[in-house]
C-alpha cells in the first residue's frame, strides 16, 4: 500500500484518515481491554493461586508436560503490554502493525482469561488447540468453497444448505453402502447444489443471494423432512461407521505440536493440502489467472477468447464439491450421526472467514482457525466452574464474526464483478 | 487480402443500430469510421470482433468468412480491437493481462512467468512501446494502460486492429504519440480501422474516411481534401455551427472560493490533494485534465456528496464545508453530473419524476406527506417546451429517451432556478451534436445572467472554447492556469502531463 498523504498538507485533526481513525479506535479498544484485564483478572484473582495449563494427552508418548504459572501475576503483565500497545496505536504511526496489534492483543487477552479462568486447577491447552483445529475444518471448507465462487464473481449464500445436504448424504449413503460411497455422495450432493446455484445465478440471472436463501432453506427443508420421516424409523440409516484418526508415525510424537497438527482424520490433513493447493493454484497457474480474471472483469476475458460461463460454471460446481467435503466430515467424523439442523448456522461462518481471510484460501485458514479457537475455548472453559453463564460463551464465536465483518480488519477488497451476472450483449 | 463487412444489419429492441454496412480495409491502410455518438460504430465493430451477432451480413477476412458471435474465432482470424474502455484487469500486472487467455505453461498448469515478461518485451521493443511488465495496471497512467492493450493485439498476431475512440482519454501529448505508433503499424502492413468523433484527428491520421449516420454508411471522405465542415455536416446531415459563441466575461464577486481542500478517492488516496479556487459570477472557469486526476473527487466534494479531508468550501462568502447535499443544492448551485445515468438521474423513473427529484419535498410539488402530481407533471411539460427535450409524453421512462435529451432534462431540473453557482462535469458526454450547441449555449446563458460557472470536461477542446478561465488539474493539484483565448494546446497539453510551468 501506498502511503496515503504524500503531500506537506496540515491535515485537519478532526478529520483523520479512515486508517488513522481506525488505529486509534483499536488502540482505546487495547487499553479498555488492559484496563479490565487488570481489574478483573489482575486484582480480582487469589494473588497465591497458579493456573496448571497441561501441554500434553495422557496418549501422548510425552505425558505430564505442563506450564504453570501464577495467575494474578500473568494478568497484571498481559494488561501492561495491552496498555502499551494501545497508547502506541494511539499515536497513529506505523499503521501497518495495527492489524499485527489487534492480533497480538487478542491473543494475550484469551491466554489472561484462561489463565484467571484456570486459576487453582488444571486446563488442557493442547486439548484446546486439537479443537480448534477440528472446529476450524468446517469452517475452513466452507470458506474455500465461498471463496471458489466468488473468484469468479458469483456470490455463494447456500454455503451453509450445501454443508447440511451433503452431511446428510454422508450419514445415508454412509450407513447404508459404507464409508467410500457416503464420502462420494456427499461431494456429489455439495457439487449437485453448487451446479443449481450456477444455473440459476448464470442461465436465469437470478439475484445471487436469494438463489442462495433457496439453497438454504430447500436442504433445511429436505433434510429435516427425511430426518423426521425416515431416520426416526430406520436408525440403521443415522448409525455411519466414524472414520478413524490417522496418526502420523514420528510427527504425531512431537509434543505439542504432534497432537494438536498429526493425529486427525484425511479430512483435516485434506483441509491444509486444499489451502496449499487453492493459494497455489489461484496466483500460479493457468486456471487461477482466468478464473480471477473472470472475477475481476468478465469483458475482458471473454474479449480475450475465455468462455466466461464455462469458468464460472466450473468453479461453482467444485467449490460446492468443496462444501461436500466438510459435510462428509462433519457427518462422518465430527458427529458421526445427522441431527436436524446440525450445521446451525456454521456455512455463515464460513462466509465471514472468506471475509476476514480477504478472499485467500491462506487467509480463509487463518480466519477458520480464529472461529475455531472461540468454539474451543469455549467448549472448554465451560467445563471449568468460572461463573460466566455458559450463554454467553455460546455467543462468543458469533460476536466475533459481526466484529470481523463490520470491518475490524480494515477495509477489504471483494473481487471487482463479485454478484454480478455477466450478460452478452 | 482485405478484411470485408459485407451488409452488415444489428437490431437491437428500440434501435437499428447498423442497417446494412459495408466496409472494406486493406493491409497497411488507416480507415477513419465516423459518425455521432449512437451512430453505430462501436456496435460494427462489435460484430466484426464477435462481441454481437449481427441479424444479417457476413465478414470475409483474406477471402475466408468469419465465424460470427466469438471473439475467439475472430482473434483466430486475426482481427484485434482496443476498446475505448480497456478490456484490462486492473489488480493484474501488465505480463498478466497480456498473457490472458494465451498463457505460456512451464509444466502442467503452472504459468510462465518470465516467458510472459519476454512476450511483453518482445513486442514492446519491436514497436516501441515502452511498459514495465511487472507494473500493476491500475497504478500506469491511461496512456500506458493504452499500450498494454495494443501489446495484447499484437501478441495475439492481429493483422486487422480496430481502435474504439482511442484518444478520448488522452492528452495532446499521448495523442501524438499515439498516432505516431499507429503510423508505425501502418508501416508493418496491418490494416486498421480508427473510430472517432473527433474530426481533426481522423482527418490527420486516416487514409480513407467513412461516415456512419443512423446506422447507415451515408458517405465517404478523402482527408487530403475534406474540411472539418464537410465531414461534419456529413455526420450530422446538416450544417453545424462549431463555435461556441459568447461575448468577453464581466466577472463579479466571489461566489464559489475553494481553499487547500483534500479529497479521498474510494482506495483512501489523496484524489483531491490541496486545491484552491475562485469563481466569481459571471464567469466560467474550466478545469482541464486527464481523467482520474481529482476532478470528479474534487466537483463531489464541492457539491457535498463526498466529505473532504481538508480544507474548506465557501459560497457566497459562507461556509458550506459540512453541509450536506441538499442544503447545498438549496443555496443554488446547480449541478449537472459527470455520470448522467448513474447519478444524474433515475433511469426508470419518468421524465416528470426526473424534473423534480431535486425539490419533490417541498411546495407547490407536495404537501405534508403528500405528493401534488399534477403540479409536477405541469411544471415538467413547461420545463420540456422550454428546454427543447425531445420526448412524447412526460409521463415516460426517462431511459427512453436519447442521450442528448436525458441531458436536456438534468440541465432544465438544475437550471430552471435562481441560480448562483453552475457545476458541469462532462456536460457533453454521449451527447449528440444538436444538443452540444444548446447544452452550450444554455451554460453561457447562465453565465450572462449572473451565475459563476465551473465546467470540468476531459474534452480539451470544449473547456477552451467555453471558458474564460481555464485550469489545468493534474495528480490532485492545480498544475496550471490558462488563458484560453491565447494558450496553445502544447501548453495546457504539458500541464495535463505535470510538466507546466506551475509545477515543479
Amino acid at each position: 500500500m501506498t502511503t496515503v498523504l504524500e503531500s506537506s498538507q496540515i491535515v485537519d485533526k478532526n478529520r483523520a484518515t479512515p486508517e488513522e481513525r481506525r488505529s486509534s479506535i483499536i488502540g482505546a479498544v487495547l487499553i479498555a481491554l488492559g484496563l479490565y484485564v487488570f481489574w478483573a483478572f489482575g486484582l480480582r484473582v487469589d494473588g497465591d493461586l497458579d493456573a496448571t495449563f497441561n501441554l500434553s494427552l495422557q496418549t501422548d508418548r510425552f505425558k505430564d508436560l505442563a506450564w504453570v504459572v501464577n495467575a494474578r501475576w500473568l494478568s497484571i503483565a498481559v494488561a501492561a503490554i495491552l496498555v502499551g500497545l494501545g497508547t502506541w496505536r494511539l499515536t497513529r504511526s506505523a499503521l501497518r502493525w495495527t492489524n499485527i496489534s489487534l492480533a497480538v492483543g487478542f491473543g494475550l487477552f484469551s491466554l489472561a482469561f484462561l489463565a484467571w479462568a484456570a486459576a487453582g486447577s488444571q486446563f488442557s491447552m493442547v486439548g484446546m488447540f486439537r479443537s480448534t483445529v477440528i472446529l476450524a475444518v468446517v469452517v475452513v471448507l466452507g470458506a474455500l468453497c465461498g471463496l471458489m465462487c466468488e473468484r469468479v464473481g458469483v456470490i455463494n449464500i447456500g454455503i451453509e444448505g450445501q454443508l447440511l445436504a451433503s452431511a446428510f448424504a454422508a450419514v445415508v449413503l454412509s450407513s447404508a453402502f459404507g464409508t467410500f460411497v457416503g464420502v462420494l455422495g456427499a461431494l456429489l450432493t455439495g457439487g449437485l447444489l453448487g451446479l443449481l446455484l450456477a444455473w440459476l445465478a448464470i442461465r436465469f440471472h437470478v439475484d445471487q443471494i436469494i438463489a442462495g436463501v433457496v439453497i438454504n432453506f430447500l436442504a433445511l427443508g429436505l433434510t429435516s423432512l427425511m430426518s423426521a420421516r425416515i431416520l426416526s424409523d430406520v436408525q440403521s440409516l443415522n448409525a455411519p461407521a466414524r472414520i478413524p484418526a490417522i496418526r502420523i508415525p514420528l510427527l504425531a510424537d512431537i509434543p505439542v505440536v504432534g497432537p494438536v497438527l498429526f493425529d486427525h482424520t484425511y479430512f483435516v490433513y485434506g483441509m491444509f493440502l486444499l489451502v496449499i493447493l487453492l493459494h497455489l493454484g489461484l496466483f500460479h497457474t493457468r486456471w487461477g489467472l482466468r478464473s480471477r480474471s473472470v472475477g475481476e472483469h468478465p469483458k475482458a476475458a471473454d474479449t480475450v477468447g475465455i468462455n466466461v460461463y464455462w469458468i464460472r460454471y466450473r468453479n461453482v460446481v467444485l467449490g460446492g464439491v468443496i462444501a461436500g467435503f466438510g459435510g462428509a466430515f462433519l457427518g462422518l467424523a465430527q458427529v458421526a450421526r445427522f441431527e436436524e439442523n446440525m450445521t446451525g448456522g456454521i456455512g455463515f461462518i464460513g462466509l465471514a472467514a472468506m471475509i476476514f481471510g480477504r478472499w485467500m484460501p491462506v487467509g480463509a485458514l487463518g480466519a477458520g482457525l480464529v472461529f475455531g479457537f472461540a468454539r474451543a475455548a469455549q467448549q472448554k472453559v465451560a467445563i471449568l466452574n468460572t461463573g460466566i453463564p455458559s450463554e454467553f460463551l455460546l455467543m462468543l464465536p458469533y460476536v466475533v464474526t459481526i466484529i470481523v465483518v463490520a470491518g475490524v480488519v480494515g477495509r477489504t477488497r471483494p473481487p471487482a464483478a463479485d454478484g454480478q451476472p455477466y450478460i452478452k450483449q | 487480402m482485405a478484411l470485408e463487412l459485407r451488409g452488415i444489419t444489428k437490431q437491437f429492441p428500440t434501435v437499428l443500430a447498423n442497417d446494412d454496412v459495408n466496409l472494406t480495409v486493406e493491409p497497411g491502410e488507416i480507415v477513419a469510421l465516423l459518425g455521432e455518438n449512437g451512430a453505430g460504430k462501436t456496435t460494427l465493430m462489435n460484430v466484426l470482433f464477435g462481441l454481437y451477432s449481427p441479424d444479417a451480413g457476413e465478414v470475409v477476412i483474406d477471402g475466408e468468412p468469419l465465424e460470427l458471435g466469438s471473439p475467439g474465432a475472430s482473434i483466430e482470424a486475426g482481427v484485434g480491437m482496443v476498446h475505448q474502455h480497456f478490456m484490462l484487469v486492473p489488480v493484474f500486472t501488465v505480463a498478466e493481462n497480456v498473457i490472458l487467455g494465451l498463457e505460456p505453461l512451464k509444466s502442467l498448469d503452472w504459468i510462465d512467468r518470465s516467458a510472459a515478461r519476454r512476450m511483453v518485451l518482445d513486442i514492446s521493443e519491436r514497436f516501441n512501446l515502452a511498459v514495465d511488465p511487472d507494473a500493476m495496471v491500475e497504478d500506469i497512467p491511461v496512456g500506458v494502460q493504452q499500450r498494454v492493450e495494443i501489446i495484447k493485439v499484437l501478441v495475439r498476431d492481429a493483422r486487422y486492429i480496430i481502435f474504439d475512440e482511442p484518444t478520448a482519454a488522452l492528452t495532446p501529448q499521448e495523442v501524438d504519440e499515439f498516432f505516431s505508433i499507429v503510423r508505425g503499424l501502418k508501416e508493418d502492413g496491418k490494416g486498421l480501422i480508427f473510430i472517432s468523433h473527433k474530426l481533426n484527428e481522423a482527418l490527420e491520421v486516416a487514409d480513407r474516411i467513412v461516415v456512419l449516420r443512423d446506422g447507415k454508411t451515408v458517405g465517404e471522405a478523402d482527408p487530403k481534401v475534406a474540411t472539418e465542415g464537410q465531414v461534419a455536416e456529413l455526420m450530422v446531415g446538416r450544417p453545424v455551427d462549431l463555435v461556441v459563441h459568447k461575448e468577453r466575461a464581466d466577472p463579479g464577486d466571489v461566489v464559489l472560493s475553494v481553499r487547500n481542500l483534500v479529497v479521498l478517492d474510494d482506495r483512501d488516496h489523496a484524489a483531491v490533494d490541496g486545491v484552491s479556487l475562485e469563481v466569481r459570477a459571471g464567469e466560467i472557469v474550466g478545469v482541464a485534465g486527464v481523467q482520474g486526476n481529482g476532478q470528479t473527487e474534487l466537483v463531489e466534494s464541492i457539491t457535498g456528496i463526498r466529505p473532504s479531508l481538508a480544507g474548506k468550501v465557501f459560497l457566497a462568502g459562507e461556509d458550506v464545508t459540512f453541509e450536506d447535499p441538499r442544503d447545498i443544492h438549496r443555496r443554488g448551485i446547480a449541478h449537472v453530473p459527470e455520470d448522467r445515468q448513474e447519478a444524474g438521474l433515475i433511469l426508470d423513473f419518468t421524465v416528470a419524476e426526473n424534473m423534480v427529484l431535486d425539490s419533490y419535498y417541498d411546495r407547490p410539488f407536495s404537501r405534508g406527506i403528500l405528493m401534488d402530481w399534477g403540479v409536477a407533471t405541469e411544471s415538467s411539460q413547461r420545463l420540456v417546451d422550454e428546454y427543447d427535450v425531445k420526448t412524447t409524453r412526460v409521463d415516460v421512462p426517462v431511459s427512453t429517451l436519447s442521450g442528448g435529451n436525458q441531458q436536456k432534462v438534468i440541465v432544465a431540473r438544475e437550471f430552471d432556478r435562481e441560480v448562483k453557482l453552475v457545476i458541469a462535469a462532462q456536460p457533453t458526454r454521449g451527447v449528440d451534436v444538436g444538443s452540444i450547441e444548446y447544452i452550450h449555449s444554455r451554460i453561457v446563458q447562465e453565465r450572462d445572467e449572473g451565475a459563476a460557472v465551473l465546467i470540468v470536461s476531459s474534452e480539451l477542446d470544449e473547456v477552451i472554447a467555453l471558458s474564460d478561465r481555464l485550469l489545468v488539474m493534474f495528480k490532485g493539484k492545480i498544475a496550471g492556469e490558462f488563458d484560453p483565448a491565447a494558450a496553445t494546446t502544447t501548453e495546457i497539453g504539458l500541464a495535463m502531463l505535470g510538466s507546466g510551468p506551475d509545477n515543479d
